[in-house]
């Protein structure tokens, strides 16, 4: 093995950047590791070159380091991460290094954790419908295997609670195949990332569960590596022991903040609120590594989780996440608020895969007619909802009070949920039929008359009973 | 041939990279650069400096690395094989790079744009000793069921055609010899390269004046576009732009699409992969794969590249207009080409204008835009030929103050504005009809051949604004003092616009027959709606109340002679018959 080249002409330390310089052979983007004047080590990534001048993100932090003592030693490789099937429930710190009591990981394979872009051509289109037993994305905003749907939350809402729900449920019908959770997280707090653990201990998906934990305190730059370590992790898992593997990434706002840091530290020109101008770029190179890919058995499904300052939708965060993402599940503070468990916002939130991976065969024939009559309802009632806080219900006419009746009920039966409960895609179903039994087959314009005359009678007729 | 420039590289930043000993580059030259190999572009020079942004991820390229400079600027290979295909931002095939390198992008891979080995089959259409110039058409390839391949003279060469010959050819084979008057020969290919950052000239440039069909109602009727015109589709995520994109591609009146993924999801480009192949282009029967160029530079894909895919695609664009056909380009999103922009100039060191975005972006927008545009075309036969953009822009958080979507509406002559608060109610395309605007509404009427059936439709296009207009100011006085306050004409105003929102403009692209309408079925469906209307204001002067007005059954034929398949358009005119009948009834109170 070549000899590793050593530094000791640190010159300039700022934030967490640092410049090296009369280095040889400095490349771009791969990784340094600095030895502290008192032995301890840190990691570093090479952000620039510029003939001799070598700049560096300190991932731990530059703090304690000096120009005179510490050594800098050039690893010549880029990031990378120990692969083997032994991953499987063990826990990793921020820049993958084991964080349990367990041993260090036998290599089968050492995988730089940039990846590289999915070509397009080999992309399989996700269609494998997965029930996750909450009836507000079984029936309106159905996950497939192969997406991404991250979960748009605020200060305060019960995201961990829902992506915990997720990666409890989360099954595709009628198949037994082989699963896996990989769970980032970056910059959150100890709680939160325990509460996730104790649940997967509870119901044995720990095994199955690799854990990349940076918590709030822990350095803020490696959070910029957490993702990608995490995400290197599935690919692995994916593509290489054919599983099919649920990604929950939380929070990516921290993400993102840490991303913010380092752009600041290089006085780039910053794009909105701070955030540089390549966020979207950033991130892209995240999100995108969740799919299929043509003639592989296995998948990544990605659920990254992030927080709206001020439940701001056009924060750069979601902003931006949301036009990479197929999709998004908003939370909503009012409907948290009057107890409505989960608290999901349908209106905004969205699916953009769905058509092709529910309907005959999948799921049920009256799937896409049944929420988008759904969805053309609850906004109705939503309307004369806001209507009667204005005005009073008295001032609704007979037909407003009978969208607000159907949308307040829409809440309180479809919407909530236990945390616990988990419905099947029938019931999700039958449950949207029987809230739809009050109105006229007229105002069903959104559905196909054939399905109403098929599956309507049951329901009406049930009604009248009651 | 002498040795090609080699120069060294000093600094790399990200996707930019500086070499020094480039003394006598050309801007925008592409070089290789690195042990990879990585295919670059010069983009500033400085003395014997120059800035080179890299098409590929630079991880692993440091400073003592060669540049090898081609001396060629960014270039694609125009010919036969263009056609079904899928490309990156800088024409590499992706189907042959999965077979050669894997379902990953690797790096420096440097497979040709065209086939080199497939062998096409090419008539000529002129004789030996035809004198030829440039753009002129000397022979046809048949390169799928749907498209003639016309082979035209490169730019910059004339002469007489000798040694042309019928047979089989591959793309780099020579199929006649082009002998100019000073005895130069020239040996004509069915390929040729062409520069992608200037625009390919034409003899003359005309004005739009026919409508470009869609088969998307709100489109059509309110806000057509023209054939070489130009329209944008500005809107925050999930309003569905593209799915407006992907509509267009699919039902446009056109004969070649060309379709650039710039920075968006891999899925969605899998979608139109997937897709393509098995919808029949509704004006031909065949598959719509077979009039598709495809360039997919996804999101995840390195920048610089994305930078490039534009003008790939509209370069193709060109090429095929330049045969005279009626070609339309989408770019979804032009957002994510501009960030491009934005990030190679923030890695340069460039002084920012708004945003961060460079000084030159409204520039050079305006200049990708103008490249659309119905011309002569070049050389013989006289040919007339069509070229429109459709670009879609994503502007942060929907702000349409936004410099991308304000630089593109300064020269974009349509406007579909979508918004969120229909994209909610499910209510798509999410079209605004209060915002948007085209201005080649004019050319309307010239779809119908029946001179009469233009002249109503645009009448009636007219009505239905106008109501719609009403609609909105009618709902802030219901807002203010309930339903009960308004006048019967007023609530049946109210549902003639909820009618024609829900009935007509609400479109829906996953149905397979509601997903394409033709402007015959189109007249049809608003003659009925407006025909309800009349219809009801006559019994409202005749003393009817507007509830059992409303609740006539006819009312749910209307709402679904949407779902009415194309074949039987005349059934709809028979729904107006029972329009007068039920109406008829209600004025002449059943006798006890």
């Amino acid at each position: 093995m070549l000899s590793l080249k050593e530094y000791q002409t640190v010159t300039n330390i700022s934030g967490p950047l640092m410049l090296v310089e009369m280095v040889d052979e400095a490349k771009y983007g791969h990784i340094v590791e600095i030895e502290l004047g008192d032995g301890t080590i840190r990691h570093g990534q090479i952000l620039q070159v510029e003939n001799d001048k070598a700049l560096v993100q300190v991932f731990e932090g530059t703090r304690g380091i000096d120009v005179s003592k510490s050594t800098v030693r050039f690893l010549a490789r880029p990031l990378e991460l120990a692969l083997s099937p032994d991953i499987l429930g063990r826990v990793f710190s921020g820049l993958g290094e084991p964080k349990d009591d367990g041993p260090a990981i036998i290599p089968d394979k050492l995988q730089d954790i940039n990846g590289s872009p999915i070509n397009p051509y080999a992309r399989d289109y996700p269609n494998e419908f997965i029930q996750t037993g909450i009836s507000t994305i079984d029936g309106l905003n159905p996950l497939v295997r192969g997406q991404k749907l991250p979960v748009f939350s605020g200060s305060g809402l019960p995201h961990d609670q829902i992506t915990a729900q997720l990666a409890r449920q989360a099954t595709v019908l009628g198949k037994g195949e082989e699963f896996a959770v990989v769970f980032a997280a970056m910059g959150i707090t100890f709680e939160a990332a325990q509460f996730f653990i104790n649940d997967l201990q509870q119901t044995g998906a720990i095994e199955r569960a690799v854990m990349f934990v940076n918590l709030a305190n822990d350095p803020a730059i490696e959070r910029i590596a957490t993702p990608r370590f995490a995400l290197t992790a599935a690919e692995y898992l994916a593509y290489d022991l054919e599983m099919h593997v649920l990604v929950i990434l939380n929070d990516m706002t921290n993400y993102c903040e840490a991303l913010r840091e380092i752009s600041a530290a290089r006085k780039e020109v910053p794009g909105r609120r701070g955030y540089p101008g390549y966020l979207y770029t950033d991130l892209a190179t995240v999100y995108e590594r969740a799919g299929r890919i043509k003639g592989k058995k296995g998948s990544i499904t990605m659920v990254p989780v992030l927080t709206m300052p001020e439940d701001d939708k056009t924060h750069p965060v979601p902003d931006l996440t949301g036009y990479i993402t197929e999709g998004q599940i908003i939370l909503a503070r009012p409907l948290h608020r009057k107890a409505i468990a989960p608290p999901v916002d349908v209106l905004p939130s969205l699916y953009r895969l769905k058509d092709k991976g529910i309907g005959e065969g999948k799921t049920r024939e009256d799937h896409a007619d049944l929420y988008n009559q759904l969805y053309a309802a609850y906004a109705r009632g939503k309307e004369a909802q806001e209507l009667a806080t204005i005005m009073g219900e008295a001032a609704l006419s007979e037909e407003d009070k009978k969208y607000m009746d159907f949308a307040n009920q829409f809440e309180a039966r479809y919407v909530s949920q236990d945390y616990y409960e988990n419905r099947t895609v029938e019931q999700t179903l039958d449950l949207g039929w029987e809230l739809l039994s009050m109105f006229e087959n007229v105002e069903l314009k959104r559905m196909d008359i054939k399905l109403i005359e098929k599956y309507m009678p049951k329901f009406r007729k049930t009604k009248k009973e009651s | 041939m002498t040795q090609a420039r080699q120069g060294t590289i000093i600094k790399v930043a990200g996707p930019v990279v500086v070499a020094k000993g480039m003394a006598g580059a050309r801007m925008y030259d592409v070089v290789r650069v690195g042990k990879l190999n990585l295919i670059g572009e010069i983009v500033e020079l400085h003395g014997d400096l120059a800035s080179i942004q890299v098409y590929e991820e630079t991880t692993g390229i440091g400073p003592g690395e060669p540049v090898t400079d081609t001396e060629a600027p960014l270039s694609v290979e125009l010919g036969p094989g263009l056609i079904e295909s899928i490309y990156d931002g800088i024409q590499r095939p992706l189907n042959q790079l999965v077979e050669a390198e894997g379902e990953f992008m690797s790096r420096g891979s440097a497979v040709p744009g065209l086939d080199r080995k497939k062998k096409w089959h090419f008539v000529p259409t002129v004789a030996d000793g035809t004198q030829v110039g440039t753009g002129d058409i000397v022979g046809e390839v048949q390169e799928t069921t749907l498209l003639k391949h016309k082979i035209m003279v490169p730019p910059a060469v004339s002469g007489k055609i000798q040694k042309i010959a019928e047979g089989d050819y591959t793309v780099t084979e020579t199929i006649a010899v082009c002998k100019a008057d000073d005895g130069t020969q020239t040996e004509l290919k069915l390929m040729q390269k062409c520069p992608v950052r200037s625009a390919r000239p034409v003899t003359k440039r005309l004005a739009p004046d026919k409508i470009l069909v869609t088969g998307q109602r709100v489109i059509d009727a309110f806000f057509p576009v023209a054939r070489g015109g130009t329209a944008c589709v500005p809107g925050p995520f999930g309003t569905g732009k593209t799915v407006v994109q992907h509509q267009l591609a699919k039902w446009v009146d056109a004969e070649i699409v060309v379709y650039v993924g710039c920075g968006e999801r891999g899925n969605e480009m899998t979608d139109v992969l997937t897709e393509f192949p098995e919808l029949k282009d509704p004006h031909t029967g065949e598959p719509l794969m077979k009039r598709s160029v495809l360039i997919a530079n996804t999101s995840n894909m390195p920048v610089a590249a994305r930078e490039a895919s534009v003008y790939t695609g509209i370069t193709i664009a060109e090429y095929f207009r330049d045969m005279g056909y009626t070609v339309a380009l989408m770019a979804d999103s032009t957002s994510r080409w501009a960030e491009a922009m934005r990030e190679i100039s923030t890695r340069l060191e460039e002084m920012p204008a708004e945003e961060g975005y460079p000084a030159y972006l409204a520039a050079r927008i305006a200049a990708f835009y103008e490249r659309a545009g119905r011309a002569q075309c070049i050389g013989s036969p006289q040919r007339e030929a069509a070229l429109s953009i459709i670009g879609a822009v994503s502007p942060p958080g929907g702000d349409l103050s936004d410099s991308v979507v304000q630089a593109t509406l300064h020269v974009v002559k349509v406007f579909w504005s979508l918004v969120g608060r229909l994209a909610y109610q499910r209510h798509f395309p999410a079209i605004d009809w209060l915002t948007s605007y085209s201005f080649y509404k004019e050319y309307l009427r010239t779809c119908f051949e029946d001179k009469d059936k233009g002249d109503e439709m645009e009448q009636m296009t007219i009505r239905a604004m106008s109501l719609l207009e009403q609609e909105a100011e009618l709902l802030e006085i219901v807002r203010l003092v309930g339903a009960e306050a308004l006048s019967p004409r007023d609530r049946l105003t109210l549902e003639t616009s909820r009618s024609i929102r829900e009935d007509f403009l609400h479109q829906n692209a996953f149905h397979k027959v509601d997903t394409f309408t033709s402007m015959e079925k189109q007249y049809e469906m608003l003659k009925t709606i407006l025909h309800f209307e009349n219809r009801s204001l006559a019994a409202i002067d005749a003393g009817v109340e507007t509830a059992d007005i409303f609740k006539l059954p006819v009312r749910e034929e209307i709402a679904r002679a949407k779902y009415i398949p194309q074949e039987e358009t005349d059934k709809i005119p028979k729904i107006r018959d029972t329009i007068d009948e039920q109406t008829r009834q209600l004025q002449t109170p059943a006798v006890t």
